[in-house]
């Protein structure tokens, strides 16, 4: 296996150290609008680590998902809630043990965890390397990503995004079926939909 | 945010590139990275950044709610149309071969072109359809 060139390892420290630090800190902040900022500089950190590790799909999703449209989602929260953190009542020592426990055991879980880019590692050979070999002679297209999401597992992609529709019906359900329940505002919600 | 002059003319210089952009990963998917989810949420954030600048009622302007949640549907219909068609021609669900029987290949082209459509218009319906109803919740 190649070994990771040293640039490449001295920015990956230096990302997943700036990851932690803006975790660290915006567990530790009071005022959200700046929290909300910093998990988007946080997602931002994510998708830059992420096109490090060869993952420029999933490092598109996460910039635009997660430091784009989810920041904005959580500033609209904002807007409808305060824009400060009320005080723990009770001291924290309990949640911090859970989540130490948690996290220990996550990281033992990895040890087992074959190395990075491993090629006897179960994700590298299964489903069949021959996808790499023939998407070439069956599609023509070089991009083996989109082979097998489109056509190769296009089932399991139909899947997915009837999954997205589902998703996007249940929360524009929930945002709106508020409205015609609520006493005393009626009208403003129902007046619009009737016919 | 009307007041702010710098924000909305850099907003403006760069909305049409975000648009584009996502046209690009959506209809270049064959050849770099992306498709039609990362294509769907780029275009959806152009839509949202106009939101931020000038307001959810221009963006209900261009992207009418009703319109909106037809695109919801008609995504995964395109999808699964694709299915449905290649059955028709006499292939399996979704065997884009059969689209161009001498070549394919070709077929395969068309397919993917055609579901990786239908995934980007369901993502950007949806992203923008959640963007503009929670936004719109506090201006009532």
């Amino acid at each position: 296996m190649e070994p990771v060139a040293l640039e490449v390892q001295i920015v990956t420290a230096l990302l997943l150290t700036l990851l932690c630090l803006t975790a660290i800190a915006v567990v530790r902040m009071r005022g959200l609008f700046a929290a909300v900022m910093l998990m988007g500089i946080y997602s931002f950190l994510g998708a830059c680590w992420m096109l490090l590790l060869d993952a420029p799909d999933v490092a598109f999703t996460e910039a635009a998902v997660g430091a784009g449209i989810s920041t904005i989602l959580a500033l609209a929260t904002l807007a409808l809630t305060t824009r400060r953190a009320k005080r723990p009542v009770r001291p924290p020592a309990l949640p911090l043990a859970v989540v130490a426990v948690t996290g220990a055991a996550l990281v033992y879980g990895t040890l087992d965890m074959p190395r990075f880019g491993d090629p006897e590692a179960p994700a590298n050979n299964y489903p069949h390397p021959s996808y790499v070999e023939r998407t070439e002679e069956d599609i023509h297209i070089p991009n083996v990503v989109t082979a097998v999401l489109a056509s190769y597992r296009g089932y399991d992609t139909l899947g997915e995004t009837v999954v997205i529709f589902t998703a996007g019906i249940a929360v524009l359900v929930l945002l709106r079926g508020g409205r015609h329940r609520r006493p005393g505002g009626a009208g403003d919600g129902g007046a619009e939909d009737a016919p | 945010m009307t007041g702010y002059t710098i924000l909305r003319v850099v907003s403006k210089l760069l909305i049409p590139y975000v648009l584009l952009f996502a046209l690009y990963v959506q209809f270049h998917g064959d050849y770099s990275p992306g498709g039609g989810f990362q294509a769907g949420v780029i275009f959806a954030a152009g839509f949202v950044l106009y939101g931020l600048i000038y307001g959810l009622t221009e963006v209900r302007r261009v992207a009418p709610g009703r319109m909106i949640e037809l695109l919801i549907a008609t995504g995964v219909l395109v999808f699964a149309g694709t299915g449905v068609a290649t059955m028709l021609l006499g292939g399996n669900f979704l065997e884009y071969g059969v689209f161009a029987p001498a070549h394919p290949s070709t077929g395969q082209h068309y397919g993917i072109l055609v579901v990786e459509l239908g995934v980007g218009m369901t993502v950007a319906a949806v992203m923008i359809a959640i963007y503009s109803t929670f936004a719109g919740r506090g201006q009532e």
